[in-house]
C-alpha cells in the first residue's frame, strides 16, 4: 500500500487545516464527485507509474467472470477451496522470488531448492525415521544454506544472479536425486505432519470467521493509531474515512471468502499459514530497516553502498529467504501429493512461481512490489490452470494462455517503469 | 599555533588499476571556511571525494581529523567523523521517496519497526530551512525535478550534523533561482562553523563563496590560494595549466598560510 501524499489531492490524507474551497463549488451528487476523485486519483497514479495491483485484480476478475460462464462449478465452494489450497506450494515459493526481484535480481534455483527440501525431509524422515518436526527443520534449513552460499557469491563476486542461480539450479537438483539414491519415490506418512499442511480444514465455521475478523481489525486498528498519533503531532495523516473504508473493503472480501470456505471444509491450514507468512514477510518489507535496505538495493546499488548500507549482507540474506520459502514450498507441494520423487521441483514450477511474483505486480526492474503480489499472481495462474482443468481445454492452451498474462504483465511493468521516469523529467 | 584543521591530507595516492588518478595530493580544510577544489575534467576532484568520503579509500597517505590520523576505510567511517558527502550524481534511491532516502542508513525506530512519522516530520523541519518549495515528501524521488533531488540530496547531507560537507558541483544542474539557495546554504553552514569543500566550475561561485581554492591538475597539486588576493587570471592558469606549480613547493605554500 503505496503511502498518501501530504496534500489532499488523491483523497487519502488530510492536512491539519484541510481547505475549505471544495465547499464553494456548485453541489453536484454526492456518487459524481466521488467518481470524479476517484478518476482523477487513478490518472495521477496511471501517470506516476505506480499502478500497483490493478491490472491484476483485474485480470483476475475477467479470468473468474470467463470461466463462471464456461462451467458454473468454477466459483463453487469446492473449486475455490480447492485453489486457495493449491497456490500455497508454489506461492510460498514466489513470495521468495519476490525479495530477488526487488533487488533487480533472479533466482532461477528455486525449483531445485525446493525438490532438494523435499528430498531431504522424505528421507530423513521416512527412510531413516527421523522426527517429522525436526525433519521439517533441517530441510527448511537446507533450503537457507543453499539461498544463502548463492546469495553470498553473488554478493562478492558480482556476477548477476540469475548466472549463480542458474548454476545452482543444476546443482541443487543433482545433489536432490543424490540423496534420493535409488528410490525413486517416496511416499509420506499421510497423517503425519507435513500431511496436514495442505490436507488439515478448520472444520468449525468460527475459526474462519475470527480470522477475518482478526485481519479486519488489525488492518484498522494499526493506520487508526497511527493517524492519531500523526493528528497529535499536527501531522499531514490519512483521514478517518479512508482508514474506515479500506477496513471495511478488507472485510467484504475476508467474511465473503470465510463464508465460502466454510460451506466447504471450512478455512484451510495451509491457506491461514500462507497469508500469515505473505503478511509478515510484508511487514518486514516496508515497516523494519532491513526490508528498507532490500528496497534502498533495488533503486541502486552504489547509492545504497554509499549510505553506507552492508551490501553484501542484504544481498546474502535476500538469496537465503528465497531459499527458505523455496524450501518450505517445496514441503507445501510434497504435502499436497504425500509424495516425493526424482521430478519434484522440476517442470514449469520455477516459471510459474517466477510469473507468479510479475503477473501480481513486482517489477523486473528491482525497487517495485510486495509479497502480496505474489498471492495474486499465483491466483491468476491457479485459476487459469483450474478453469481450463474444468472445462477440459488441453495443457497446451493453457500455457499459451498464461504466456500471454505474463507477457502482458511484463509489458505493463516496462511501460509504467518509463511512465514513471518520464513523470519526472516533466 | 591554532587549532588544527578540521581535515588535512598528506601525500595521498590513489590508483584505479594501472593508472595513477592522485599523486602525493596535500590538503587542509578549516573549520568554518569555504574551500574550493577546482580542476579541469579528469583533474582528480571527484576521486578525491571519493577518497575523503570512504568510497575509494587512499591508497597511501595521511588522512587527520581535527589533528588526529584516521582511517577512512568506509563510507561508514567517514559518516563517523561526521564528514557528509553530496556526490556529483547525488546517489539517492530513485525509488524510495524523499524521507527513505533522507534517513536512508540511519532510520529512526520505534519498538523496532521504522518510525514513519517522526522521519517524516524531521525531513519537513529540514527541507523547510533549506528550500521554499519542499517537494512532496511521499514521491518517490525519481518522480522529482532535478533541482528537487540536488535539494534532497544536500538535505540527506546535513541530517546528520555534519562538521565537513563536500559538495561535488552542486549547482551544475540547477536553475539560477536553485543556485542561489544553494550559494546561500554554502553561506550559511560556513557561518555556522562547519567546513565545506566545494568543487564548481563557476569561477563566478568560487569569487563569491571560498575562501581558498586549490587546484589539481592531472592528479596533483597545482597550487593553493587565497580567493581574496589571488586574481581570477591566476586561478584559471593553474587550472589549465599555463603555470605549472611544482607539488613539492606548496607544502611550504601551505604552511605559509
Amino acid at each position: 500500500m503505496v503511502k498518501g501524499t501530504p496534500d489532499t489531492a488523491d483523497g487519502s490524507r488530510t492536512g491539519p487545516s484541510p481547505a475549505s474551497g471544495a465547499r464553494a463549488a456548485p453541489r453536484r451528487p454526492a456518487l459524481a464527485r466521488s467518481l470524479e476523485r476517484w478518476g482523477a486519483f487513478a490518472r495521477r497514479r496511471l501517470r506516476a507509474g505506480e499502478l500497483g495491483s490493478l491490472p491484476v485484480v483485474v485480470v483476475l476478475a475477467i479470468v473468474w467472470i470467463t470461466f463462471q460462464s464456461l462451467d458454473d462449478s468454477f466459483l463453487s465452494p469446492r473449486n475455490l477451496s480447492n485453489l486457495s489450497v493449491d497456490i500455497v506450494g508454489t506461492g510460498m515459493i514466489a513470495v521468495g522470488i519476490v525479495f530477488v526481484l526487488l533487488l533487480g535480481e533472479l533466482d532461477l534455483s528455486v525449483g531445485s531448492v525446493s525438490g532438494l527440501a523435499a528430498a531431504v525431509f522424505a528421507v530423513l524422515n521416512v527412510n531413516n525415521g527421523v522426527p517429522e518436526w525436526l525433519a521439517v527443520i533441517v530441510a527448511v534449513l537446507a533450503g537457507t544454506a543453499a539461498g544463502a552460499v548463492q546469495g553470498y557469491s553473488f554478493a562478492r563476486t558480482r556476477v548477476p544472479a540469475f548466472v549463480v542461480t542458474l548454476a545452482g539450479l543444476l546443482t541443487w537438483n543433482g545433489l536432490m536425486l543424490y540423496v534420493l539414491g535409488s528410490s525413486g519415490t517416496i511416499n509420506l506418512d499421510a497423517n503425519g505432519l507435513v500431511a496436514a499442511l495442505t490436507g488439515y480444514y478448520f472444520t468449525q465455521d468460527a475459526v474462519a470467521y475470527a480470522v477475518a475478523a482478526l485481519a479486519v481489525a488489525l488492518v484498522f486498528l494499526v493506520p487508526y493509531q497511527d493517524m492519531r498519533r500523526r493528528v497529535a503531532a499536527r501531522m499531514p495523516h490519512r483521514s478517518l474515512r479512508f482508514v474506515v473504508a479500506r477496513a471495511a473493503g478488507l472485510a467484504v472480501v475476508a467474511f465473503a471468502a470465510a463464508f465460502v470456505l466454510n460451506r466447504f471444509q471450512g478455512l484451510p491450514l495451509a491457506l491461514l499459514i500462507f497469508l500469515v507468512v505473505v503478511a509478515g514477510l510484508d511487514t518486514v518489507l516496508r515497516r523494519t530497516r532491513y526490508g528498507r535496505q532490500v528496497y534502498a538495493l533495488g533503486g541502486g546499488v552504489e547509492a545504497a553502498r554509499r549510505a553506507s548500507l552492508g551490501v553484501t549482507r542484504v544481498q546474502t540474506a535476500v538469496l537465503a529467504v528465497s531459499g527458505t520459502m523455496a524450501a518450505i514450498g517445496g514441503l507445501f507441494l510434497a504435502s499436497r501429493i504425500t509424495s516425493v520423487s526424482q521430478s519434484s521441483g522440476t517442470g514449469v514450477l520455477l516459471l510459474n512461481a517466477l510469473a507468479a511474483a510479475v503477473i501480481g505486480g513486482t517489477s523486473l526492474f528491482g525497487g517495485r512490489g510486495s509479497t502480496w503480489s505474489a498471492v495474486l499472481g499465483m491466483l491468476v495462474i491457479q485459476s487459469i490452470a483450474s478453469g481450463m482443468a474444468i472445462t477440459d481445454t488441453p495443457a497446451a492452451v493453457q500455457f499459451m494462455i498464461t504466456g500471454g498474462v505474463l507477457f502482458a504483465a511484463v509489458v505493463i511493468d516496462a511501460l509504467s517503469r518509463r511512465s514513471q521516469e518520464a513523470y519526472g523529467r516533466a | 599555533m591554532s587549532a588544527p584543521p578540521l581535515l588535512a591530507l598528506h601525500g595521498v595516492c590513489k590508483r584505479y588499476g594501472a593508472v595513477e588518478v592522485l599523486v602525493d595530493i596535500d590538503l587542509e580544510i578549516r573549520a568554518g571556511q569555504v574551500v574550493a577544489l577546482l580542476g579541469d575534467n579528469g583533474a582528480g576532484k571527484s576521486t578525491l571525494v571519493k577518497v575523503i568520503s570512504g568510497v575509494a579509500p587512499a591508497d597511501r597517505g595521511v588522512i587527520e581529523w581535527k589533528g588526529r590520523q584516521v582511517h577512512v576505510r568506509r563510507p561508514g567511517d567517514a559518516r563517523e567523523l561526521g564528514i557528509a558527502t553530496v556526490y556529483q550524481d547525488l546517489a539517492l534511491c530513485g525509488n524510495l521517496d524523499v524521507v527513505g532516502n533522507l534517513f536512508l542508513g540511519r532510520e529512526i525506530r520505534r519498538y523496532g519497526f521504522l518510525d514513519e512519522m517522526e522521519m517524516e516530520r524531521r525531513t519537513q523541519r529540514l527541507l523547510e530551512r533549506l528550500t521554499r518549495a519542499v517537494p512532496e515528501l511521499r514521491a518517490p524521488v525519481v518522480s522529482l525535478s532535478s533541482g528537487q533531488r540536488q535539494t534532497v540530496a544536500i538535505a540527506r547531507s546535513l541530517l546528520g550534523d555534519p562538521r565537513l560537507i563536500l559538495l561535488d558541483e552542486p549547482t551544475a544542474a540547477l536553475g539560477l533561482q536553485q543556485t542561489t539557495e544553494v550559494m546561500d546554504l554554502v553561506d550559511e553552514l560556513r557561518d555556522r562553523g562547519m567546513g565545506v569543500l566545494l568543487i564548481s566550475h563557476n569561477m563566478g561561485d568560487v569569487k563569491a563563496l571560498a575562501d581558498r581554492a586549490a587546484v589539481l591538475r592531472l592528479g596533483r597539486n597545482n597550487g593553493f590560494f587565497d580567493v581574496n588576493t589571488a586574481s581570477q587570471e591566476q586561478i584559471i592558469a593553474s587550472v589549465t595549466g599555463a603555470t605549472e606549480n611544482a607539488p613539492r613547493r606548496h607544502t611550504h605554500q601551505e604552511a605559509a598560510w
